[in-house]
């Protein structure tokens, strides 16, 4: 009976041991494979390959957190839920007064959607939009401006951006993809939208570069950028061509832009209930970013929003692009050594602050919109209200640059809080040219 | 004549030592176990984890002076080889089981040991600043202000 049991330990504990130590080998042997396979190029990818789909195949991991873009998150202040912006805020119903974002105005959804919400929104459904703003809403543009302008890129830009945008439709497959920022052959970063090739050569010139092409010049750590900037940017279109163009002719400071368009004589709408000739702010992200302290000290867009993320031993850049504030860890930790609550208050309290004063110059606005609509009621001249025209004007242009901006405040704290300090001033100042107009 | 039952078990229990050894000393080389008792800094990023940390490390002012372990393990017997194994059980443990938090930060302990290592070498210039009683309070470290001496920001 002992001997019996003897053999039978042996047997156990020869088994567990090699059990063991297999498992570790094979354990060893995955990491070491993972280290060495970067990646199998299972189909040759071209200009033709626009559905990610196809790239999936080539970059499974890559493909997975793009696929992630989908998901519906909440920060504080946004996320990727598409909340009513309207309903959150009902002051921002009068700002837009007159204008299709006074009817539909909602927090946008991750690059899975771009196309989708496009569609969905009543300022298309009930509007009529240039081909234009398609552009950034849909994948493979370089292919499609190239197909409709006969293998030139800005012709097919110009012709696309002149039909109505239920016409760009019928070209546009997939929502934002990776060859928009890829080379199919090389996987270099590559910007490809016109719009802003043509707006960071102007950029560059006025900083007296001459012919500045971001495809040879930029470094890559510039590229890192570049890629976000060629859509979260402030931009209009130009003429009855309605041709899509990045106001940086003069810098990219809030007044900078405000003054292109001035010289251009542009404005968005007519405000309905001041009548002053207003102008929008879209999503000046890359604008307000290059002000501040993560710009000047070379952080790019990618290293905060597309981190990287380990998978075993494979060292793969994080494509579930999102707010940083939902990976902390990742995002901040590399270069900030404190602990992850500290970041997020930290970057919590720049936006508590930029908040507070957003509601001030919101506040500020109103009583000047209030007081331009008195005065006319009470029968102030056209002539009259030229001022308040202009200080309605400037005033709402900064206070909707930052609201527009999606970092609320985040980018670039001071330069944030002094656009808004300049909107609170000029509503102020206008409220107290119109009011003096009634004592006169 | 038979073996006895003993003698059987015995044999048994041999091959199965020699089973063991044979895909240990295997799972051993094939993990480069050996590096792990050299002073060769490649051997610190055999799972990558440390690649950013070496590759900075090239660029770094004490690239010609300190290799990783001058500064992360003691210099004397028996002291640096119980802190190598104390190390790799917790690293190869940690990177096996694919468990631990990133980005990787140094533990209070192995702080404790950098610490010493840059006394260590810098004695003739600091004595007079170790004396001083955040330094002696362990409240004030080297790499507080030196932060980029070894690699990228050291903490």
């Amino acid at each position: 009976m002992q001997k019996k049991i003897g053999y039978f330990l042996v047997i156990v504990i020869t088994t567990v041991l090699t059990g063991n130590i297999v498992a570790l080998l094979m354990n060893i042997r995955e990491r070491k494979a993972e280290e060495k396979v970067r990646h199998i190029d299972v189909v040759q990818l071209s200009e033709k390959d626009t559905d990610p789909e196809i790239w999936k195949r080539n970059y499974p991991r890559e493909y997975d957190g793009y696929k992630k873009t989908s998901d519906i998150e909440r920060t504080r202040y946004g996320g990727s839920e598409a909340f009513s912006k309207l309903d959150e805020d009902p002051s921002w119903k009068r700002f837009f007064a007159g204008y299709a974002f006074g009817i539909d105005y909602r927090e946008d959804r991750g690059h899975a959607y771009s196309l989708e919400d496009q569609k969905e929104t009543l300022r298309t459904k009930q509007f009529k939009q240039p081909g234009a703003c398609l552009q950034c809403h849909a994948g493979g543009m370089k292919n499609v401006y190239e197909t409709v302008g006969n293998g030139n890129l800005m012709q097919g830009f110009a012709e696309v951006n002149a039909m109505p945008l239920e016409k760009a439709w019928a070209y546009a497959k997939h929502p934002v993809a990776c060859i928009d920022c890829h080379d199919p052959k090389t996987m270099e970063l590559r910007v490809t939208r016109p719009g802003f090739l043509s707006g960071i050569k102007a950029l560059k010139e006025h900083e007296g570069i001459k012919n500045y092409d971001p495809n040879t010049m930029a470094t890559h750590q510039e590229m890192r950028t570049f890629v976000c900037g060629q859509c979260h940017v402030e931009y209009y279109f130009k003429g009855p061509e309605k041709y899509l163009t990045y106001p940086w002719s003069k810098g990219v400071k809030v007044e900078e832009i405000e003054s292109y368009y001035n010289e251009a004589g542009h404005k968005d709408w007519v405000h309905a209930e001041t009548g002053a000739p207003v102008l929008k702010a879209q999503h000046p992200e890359f604008e307000l970013w290059s002000q501040g302290v993560h710009s000047k000290s070379g952080v790019s867009c990618a290293d905060c929003h597309m981190p990287y993320k380990r998978e075993g031993a494979a060292k793969v850049t994080d494509h579930h692009i999102r707010s940083p504030l939902l990976n902390t860890s990742r995002a901040c930790l590399q270069c900030h050594h404190f602990t992850e609550n500290e970041m997020k208050e930290r970057v919590e309290t720049i936006q508590a602050r930029t908040r507070v004063l957003m509601d001030r110059a919101e506040a500020a606005l109103l009583d000047l919109i209030d007081a331009i609509v008195k005065a006319k009621k009470a029968g102030a001249t056209e002539d009259q209200l030229k001022l308040a025209y202009e200080m309605h004007r400037k005033a709402q242009w900064r206070l909707d640059f930052v609201s527009a901006e999606n970092s609320m405040g985040f980018h670039a704290p001071q330069e944030a809080a002094r656009i808004l300090a300049e909107s609170i001033d000029y509503a102020r100042q206008g409220q107290v040219a119109v009011e003096g107009l009634q004592r006169a | 004549m038979k073996p006895s039952r003993l003698v059987k078990i015995e044999i048994l229990a041999c091959l199965a030592i020699g089973i063991l050894a044979g895909i240990g000393l295997y799972t051993f080389d094939y993990a480069k176990g050996l590096s792990y008792f050299s002073n060769n800094p490649k051997a610190c990023m055999n799972c990558h984890i440390m690649t950013e940390q070496y590759d900075s490390w090239t660029k770094s002012s004490h690239h010609q002076a300190a290799k990783c372990n001058d500064c992360h393990i003691p210099h004397e017997f028996p002291w640096k080889y119980v802190e190598k194994s104390r190390n790799g059980w917790n690293h190869s443990k940690a990177f096996t089981l694919q468990n631990f938090p990133e980005p990787i930060r140094i533990s209070p302990h192995n702080r404790r040991i950098v610490q010493a290592n840059c006394i260590h070498c810098h004695e003739g210039m600091v004595s007079k600043l170790i004396e001083h009683r955040g330094v002696t309070l362990s409240t004030m470290r080297c790499t507080d202000c030196h932060r980029s001496v070894g690699h990228m920001s050291l903490d």
